[in-house]
């Protein structure tokens, strides 16, 4: 294994450097570089082929394979690590409890709402008197639940509603990809804020359900697309030929060639979750229930505060931008590690 | 062509018509419903009933239904009962539509504008650091949300600086006169200029806020497209003819790469609207966005059904004017 990794790089990376600081202006160095290219490549003809060849590399473990190098992936990855290990150790973090009144004394609804940073409490408090820092970390569970829940929520809609339409085809997929054409001809956030007014009582559920609603159609339609392009495709015919049953078919050897795509959407939704949680807050029509701190509900809270006290809006909004960053750092990686166009 | 254009215009009513079919459910199952909206929490039941059968809320759902549909193809949704109490919900509309038509599109002309050059050169070049920083930055650019960052520039630009107006579509100062609704278009027939600036720069905050997020999309669909052109055998058989650059940049490169950009950016539209929601909040731009802001907060039944009808067909019209754009700059499309 590892002699293959280095007679397949030097065909690649050396290239890439070499266009990368000629090319500005001009094809030439381009072509220059392909010509190049062509060159390096022209003695291990036989070589490539054995590589293609030999015990063939699954495309999960290809992918992992660059993603280890990849210093994008490594980023978004150590974020998210991060993010998840303090959500789940929060309450042994957090130096005082999120919901405790601490600092209610010094609240002064004209002269001083919100009390500044002092010794024990580094950021200060929240316009209730609480400890902003231990809201900050308690607050990334919430936040990990819903960017979660949403995610799993609407990938499994979208996956029945997508292998149903891709599947089965016919009129069952005319009817579920009309459906999925009209829940995408509403904008998304408006979908979300329609289907959050439905419910009498905010809450996180709702919150959840609302921003899961609208990322059921764009999976379905993604995984209807790859399914579709499989159904002719020759592992499925012979699959069909040997005898197998559709149900196997579908779900044995249509379902986790789809998935790809599928996952890579499903790690940018983690993100957008977490940023349109904060929108639904921010009308109004997030979770009010502030003993459960929420990075996106801090964000809406503070806005009351924001031409005077701004900090108190910064960091949770900080908290956001850093994790939704983190997610979608390895998202696009993600998706240019399974993309069989740029594998190599 | 026309068959094309027939078949699209079809399915766009069937859209539409299947939308207001789950609008009239939604708003059916909405807590309290529209009778709890105008009687208030303190009904009795008699009123309550009178009520209903005054709305024809007594009805079998289906009735309810075609009456709502026929009121609809009018226009008449009712009256508005939060945003501009006793206005009928078609003028709310009406009224603020400019607004937002301003705003969007002065977003994705910026998006447009910024995104697809600067798309082309990250293409260009690739694994530079001019690469490497917009792509970043436009993947921090989609991990900020809307109404922070248009908080942050209002906060810095309008408060702090105070280079630009704080909230607004005109100045109080300016007496300009109306039109058609579109504040800098009025300034300009008017020849109002100072009219046109003022109003222009009360686009460009919340202009930009609304642009980040079509033009982070259109940049990273614009770099992925040239690449992919890029490594075309045509680009290749251009290079070797000989052809000069600019011509391989404009007819091999370029319009080849543009057609997913065309359709990403009708796609953006949506995104737009909703957006909308939150920068036009942020500023008190007065727009659609504001209204929905309200009409969702105050539940305001009424002006909801309006403008998410018109948010809905206006995307499903835009993007089929996108198709019919596609089918012109690319004769491949219009034989599918």
């Amino acid at each position: 294994m590892p002699e293959k990794d280095t007679t397949e790089r030097p065909q690649t990376a050396p290239a890439d450097d070499a266009v990368a600081p000629k090319s500005r202006h001009a094809f030439g160095a381009r072509r220059k570089a392909r010509i190049d290219d062509l060159a390096a490549t022209a003695g291990r003809v036989d070589e490539a082929g054995a590589v293609d060849d030999g015990p063939g590399v699954s495309l999960i473990a290809s992918a992992w394979r660059r993603l280890r190098r990849d210093r994008v992936f490594l980023i978004g990855l150590t974020i998210t690590v991060i993010f998840v290990l303090v959500a789940i150790f929060a309450q042994w973090i957090a130096p005082h409890d999120p919901i405790k009144q601490y600092l209610i004394d010094k609240v002064r609804r004209q002269s001083n709402p919100v009390p500044g940073p002092e010794p024990g409490f580094p950021l200060g408090a929240d316009d209730r008197g609480r400890d902003l820092l231990s809201r900050l970390i308690v607050g990334s569970q919430q936040t990990l639940i819903v960017a979660v829940f949403v995610t799993i929520i609407s990938l499994v809609g979208g996956l029945v509603l997508g292998t149903l339409a891709g599947a089965v085809g016919g009129w069952v997929d005319s009817l579920v990809m009309r459906i999925v054409d009209v829940m995408l001809s509403i904008p998304s956030l408006l979908l979300a804020f329609s289907v959050a007014a439905l419910a009498s009582k905010p809450s996180q559920w709702t919150v959840i359900i609302a921003i899961a609603v609208t990322y059921i159609p764009v999976f379905a339609r993604l995984l209807r697309g790859t399914m579709l392009a499989q159904r002719h495709s020759d592992h499925v015919l012979a699959a069909r030929a040997l005898g197998v049953k559709r149900g196997a078919i579908v779900f044995r050897h249509m379902l986790p060639n789809a998935l790809g795509p599928v996952i890579v959407q499903a790690t940018l939704v983690l993100a957008t979750a977490v940023i349109d949680a904060a929108a639904l807050s921010f009308l109004g029509l997030g979770n009010p229930d502030q003993r459960q701190p929420e990075w996106g509900q801090m964000l809406g809270v503070a806005q009351e505060y924001l031409s005077s006290y701004p900090h108190l809006a910064f960091y949770p909004a900080a908290c956001i931008i850093v994790v939704a960053f983190g997610f979608t750092l390895m998202g696009e990686s993600l998706r240019e590690a399974l993309d069989p166009k740029t594998r190599r | 062509m026309l068959r094309f254009i027939i078949r699209r215009l079809a399915q766009m009513v069937g859209v539409v018509v299947f939308l207001s079919l789950l609008l009239f459910l939604w708003l059916r199952s909405l807590p309290g419903g529209t009778v709890s909206a105008i009687l208030g929490d303190r009904a009795t039941p008699e009123s309550r009933a009178r009520l209903e059968k005054a709305l024809g809320l007594d009805d079998p759902l289906y009735v309810q239904y075609w009456h709502f549909v026929k009121r609809a193809a009018v226009g008449n949704f009712g009256a508005s009962t939060k945003v501009l109490p006793g206005r009928d919900a078609f003028d709310v509309f009406l009224m603020r539509f400019p607004a937002t038509i301003e705003l969007s599109t002065f977003a994705i002309v910026v998006a447009v504008a910024a995104g697809v050059p600067l798309g082309y050169l990250a293409a260009r070049r690739r694994a530079t650091i001019f690469d490497n920083l917009t792509v970043i930055g436009s993947l921090i650019g989609v991990a900020v949300p809307v109404f922070f960052l248009a908080f942050l520039l209002k906060y810095f630009f309008a408060v702090k600086l105070g280079w630009l107006p704080v909230s607004g579509r005109q100045s109080g100062s300016i007496d300009a006169t109306r039109i058609t609704g579109f504040f800098v278009l009025d300034g300009i027939l008017t020849r109002e200029w100072d009219a046109a600036w003022d109003a222009f720069k009360h686009l460009i905050l919340p202009g930009l806020a609304l642009a980040t997020i079509p033009f982070a999309v259109i940049f990273r669909i614009t770099r992925a497209s040239v690449l992919e052109v890029l490594d075309e055998d045509f680009v290749r058989t251009a290079e070797s003819k000989g052809l000069t650059n600019r011509i391989i940049r404009g007819r091999h490169v370029m319009r080849n790469a543009l057609l997913p950009v065309v359709t990403t950016i009708g796609l953006q539209v949506g995104g737009l609207l909703a957006g909308a929601i939150l920068t036009e909040t942020v500023f008190s731009f007065g727009g659609l966005g504001e209204a929905l802001a309200i009409s969702f907060r105050e539940r305001d039944f009424a002006v909801l059904q309006v403008l998410i009808m018109a948010a809905a067909a206006l995307f499903v019209l835009v993007n089929l004017l996108v198709d019919i754009l596609y089918a012109v700059i690319d004769p491949r499309v219009r034989t599918r």
